[in-house]
């Protein structure tokens, strides 16, 4: 297990390796940076003079390690536009992001789960029936749509909850900001992290429930009711587990693109996270922040997918005791 | 008094446009320390019964008339609830495949303990003890250690020890095992009979043996029910059921039996069972286009010769020679087989039998020795027209018949489709025309050739197997456990086809399988393999009445003894 560990962690190595090249090559291919930097009325000399400072004439090789490096340090240069460090900036905006992913993850798993396992054990209740035809809605509505359709209901015509930003924050330590201490910070929260994780919250229950009509099929899960089991141990004990490695994987990765891809949800709510930092920054053609955020957003699937790996060990025991 | 009693029981599955008799008023019962056996054929409606006394019938499966007792109480009226408490607690079950049974997620202990805390009031300690001393009592050593591993860490026969301990659980009164013996190896086969016979004394319980195998039946059991399509047609103590047989069925079911004591040149066919079958009309072989081209250059030696063949199955590759492992599935092993001959391959799972059968038509290439077919050596052969050759001389017919044809084929293409590929005939007409006197020569009807596999039961689809294997106009077919997955009835039939095809067109056979009761009815010599090498190859009958190979003796000890079969064949009507 620790040299499967160990080859995993290699093979993640090479993929932030290969990433890291391609964020490095943004810089050399969307537009020359020192044009980005300066304003138009900068002589020839004094650019001249930045490109030898900023190191933009050494060769390659030594450019790029010297972006991993820095990378590494978390630096990732100034942006062009606030003037300030990249690091920063994301620093700031993360705990908005991460809290909202993590909340609509959250979200997903408590709803989905149980759904899935409903339906999958009574195919033919009327539950089941409303919440396939319910899931079918989820995956088909694009995020902006069920986003603006929820502000509408709930801000606009009920004005229960606020439509746009994080409410009231709290400071923790020196640079997590987190709104789950007020009211406010707690209210705003709700209809991002249901526009956000309600697709994820279908695929989870579709999954589950397929997974679930498998397993309760199986021999052993007939043998355990042939053993007088309660319906609870089968189920939960038998079943549910049985169907955790597919799940875990698609949890993983929806997990990695509910952070990654938050932009849309963030937009719609106007959320003071990284979604919104890296679309304002594509439409300033602000390079370092969109090769600090590809950056992030590959570490983020590897991890994850490293942590996921590690969890077949746990679940399944085929894996981790070798036959005698 | 018994301890189960079942009355009059119907079971009846009702649909949409009518209802179907799954079970049709059957009585039995069965006393402490006694085991009855429930025989018949697939369909008979054998496991339905079983289902039916545990409370667990497949839906929308229901009790329609009858009852069924334990120990005098009426247990079929019962709620949901209470059925689940009989369930373990009362009455234990054992399944076919041990090695689907068990939960692969949870350790030994886990199932033993929480079944037993589910039914005894018992501390965790001492559910524990009690799990221990099972697995003890079901014959496994070390049970201290073993309880703490996983099911995937057992092989099959253990694995289904761990399940009759799991049954056994919390002291039933009644233990029902469907099949449980069909997945298993004939010596584990008889380990798990014995261990099963003597719990059943040892704790008085009593047993309902359900099964399709008529060794197992005269092997353990004190009664016996004959069922076939959900009616029972004989019931009684088994020496009398089984040697003196009173049904028309039953007496057909034992004849079709196949007997590793005698050998017999047909099997009767089960009449009782064909009566409204059609005769299918004959073509003559030796005139026809299956009998024409036949006239091979005699080899003057031996058809096949192995020399030395090894194979090895590389099961961790690695860059570093050093760190591979490997498999060595088969070892060292030369046989011949004579023109015209039929050579049997025996042996367990595992044994390497069908590795030997995959080498020799190409499926694998051999690591080591040598493979000659007519006097050509086939692992020389370099160019794909010389192997197309080899390969059109020689077919398969594998065991599984659902998943060796394409279901999205019709069965015409399936049969035409080996005969367009090496061009064997000259225009569509003469393929068509084949192909439906093929289907009729197996006994399917040209009719057959418009469906789809699907819609054929077994023993048919084994049928258009051999059909589409003698499409090519093979010299030597190689029949690998051909007859495994089917009923005796069906298997007496698919047996005696295939020695009629080979006496009509004296073909060469290779016939592998782990029955030795078949394989000394259809085999001239027989090799006994085991762990990747041939232990022994003798004539058939020497090998049965005066085997040289100690295994082989082991494995003619461990066959399910006969003698209390009938040896009457039914009188043809």
């Amino acid at each position: 297990m620790i040299l499967f560990a160990a080859r995993r962690l290699f093979q993640a190595l090479i993929v932030m390796l290969v990433v890291s090249f391609l964020a490095f090559t943004m810089f050399r291919f969307v537009g020359d940076p020192i044009n980005q930097m300066v304003g138009i009325e900068t002589s020839l000399e004094d650019r001249a003079a930045l490109r030898e400072s900023l190191g933009l004439n050494d060769p390659m090789p030594l450019q790029f390690a010297r972006f991993v490096a820095g990378a590494l340090r978390f630096d990732f240069g100034t942006s062009y536009q606030f003037r300030q460090p990249v690091a920063d900036l994301f620093a700031k905006r993360i705990p908005a992001t991460l809290e909202l992913s993590l909340t609509s993850a959250l979200f997903a798993l408590v709803i989905g789960v149980p759904m899935g396992i409903h339906a999958g054990l009574k195919r033919e209740s009327a539950l089941s029936k409303l919440f396939m035809s319910l899931s079918l809605v989820g995956i088909s509505l694009p995020t902006f749509f069920i986003g603006i359709l929820l502000i509408f209901l709930f801000s606009v015509t009920l004005q229960w909850l606020p439509s746009f930003g994080r409410g009231d924050t709290v400071q923790i330590g020196s640079w997590w900001t987190t709104g789950f201490l007020t009211v406010s910070g707690l209210k705003a929260l709700i209809l991002p992290s249901i526009t956000l994780g309600l697709y994820q919250m279908t695929l989870i229950m579709r999954l589950i429930r397929a997974e679930m009509m498998e397993v309760i099929r199986s021999d052993y899960i007939k043998f355990a009711r042939a053993r007088g089991l309660p319906d609870r141990i089968v189920h939960f004990r038998h079943a549910l587990k049985n169907t955790l490695v597919p799940v875990v994987t698609i949890t993983g990765l929806q997990l990695g693109s509910i952070v990654a891809f938050a932009t849309i949800t963030e937009t719609v709510f106007q959320w003071p996270g990284m979604g919104l930092l890296f679309l304002h920054a594509v439409q300033n053609v602000d390079i370092p922040i969109m090769s600090a955020y590809l950056m992030l957003t590959a570490l983020l699937f590897v991890t994850i997918n490293f942590i996921v790996d590690l969890l077949y060990f746990l679940i399944d025991p085929r894996l981790r005791v070798g036959r005698p | 008094m018994a301890v189960l009693d079942i009355k009059n029981l119907t079971v009846d599955f009702p649909g949409r446009k009518s209802v179907f008799v799954a079970v049709n008023d059957v009585s039995l019962s069965i006393e402490a320390g006694k085991i009855l056996g429930v025989v018949g054929e697939s369909g008979a409606g054998k496991s339905t019964v079983g289902n039916a006394v545990i409370g667990l019938l497949q839906e929308p499966g229901r009790i329609a008339a009858g009852e069924i007792d334990l120990n005098g109480v009426r247990i079929d009226a019962l709620n949901d609830k209470s059925k689940r408490k009989l369930r373990g607690r009362r009455i234990g079950m054992i399944f076919q495949d041990p090695l689907t049974s068990l939960d692969p997620l949870q350790t030994v202990e886990a199932q033993l303990v929480e079944t037993i805390r589910t039914h005894l009031p018992l501390s965790a300690k001492a559910a524990r003890d009690r799990a221990v001393e099972l697995i003890g009592a079901v014959g496994i050593a070390n049970p201290h250690e073993r309880i703490r591993q996983y099911p995937h860490q057992f092989s099959g026969g253990m694995r289904q020890r761990v399940v009759i301990a799991l049954a056994l659980c919390a002291e039933p009164e009644l233990v029902i095992a469907d099949e449980p013996t069909t997945a298993l190896d004939v010596s584990i086969q008889a380990q798990i009979l014995d261990l099963m016979k003597s719990l059943c004394t040892e704790r008085n319980v009593a047993m309902l043996v359900i099964t399709h195998d008529m060794g197992v039946i005269a092997d353990i059991t004190d009664h016996v029910a004959v069922m076939y399509q959900g009616n029972l047609v004989e019931y009684g103590a088994t020496a009398q059921v089984l040697g003196r047989p009173q049904h028309a069925y039953t007496k057909s079911l034992i004849s079709a039996v196949p007997r590793p004591d005698v050998r017999v040149d047909r099997f009767p066919s089960i009449d009782y069972i064909e009566k409204d079958r059609t005769p299918q009309r004959q073509i003559d072989i030796a005139t026809h286009w299956l009998g024409k081209a036949r006239a091979y250059d005699r080899a003057g030696g031996p058809l096949v010769s192995v020399r030395e063949l090894d194979m090895q199955f590389e099961t961790r590759a690695s860059i570093l020679p050093s760190r591979r492992r490997s498999f060595q599935a088969v070892r060292k092993v030369s046989f011949d087989i004579a023109e015209g001959e039929t050579f049997g391959l025996v042996g367990e799972s595992g044994s390497g039998k069908s590795t030997i059968a995959r080498l020799i038509t190409g499926l694998y290439q051999p690591s080591g020795g040598s493979i000659t077919f007519a006097g050509t050596e086939l692992t020389s052969l370099g160019k794909r027209r010389d192997i197309l050759a080899m390969r059109r001389q020689m077919q398969m017919i594998f065991q599984d018949p659902y998943s060796s044809l394409n279901a999205r084929m019709r069965v015409k293409d399936i049969v035409a489709e080996p005969i367009r590929f090496h061009r064997l005939a000259s225009d569509r007409s003469e393929v068509r025309q084949i192909v439906e006197d093929l289907l009729d020569h197996v006994g399917l009807g040209a009719a057959a050739g418009r469906k789809f596999p699907h819609e054929f039961s077994v023993g048919q689809r084994q049928r258009i197997s051999i059909a589409r294997a003698l499409a090519t106009r093979p010299r030597f077919l190689i029949c690998d456990e051909p007859t495994s997955a089917l009923d005796v009835s069906i298997q007496a039939q698919i047996l005696n086809l295939l020695k009629d095809l080979q006496a009509e067109l004296g073909l060469t056979m290779l016939f592998i399988s782990h029955d030795l009761a078949v394989v000394r009815q259809m085999c001239d010599r027989i090799g006994v393999m085991r762990n990747g090498e041939l232990c022994e190859v003798a004539e058939t009958d020497q090998l049965f009445e005066a085997p040289r190979h100690p295994y082989t003796s082991e494995l003619l000890s461990l066959m399910p003894s006969m003698e209390l079969l009938s040896r009457e064949t039914p009188a043809d009507p």
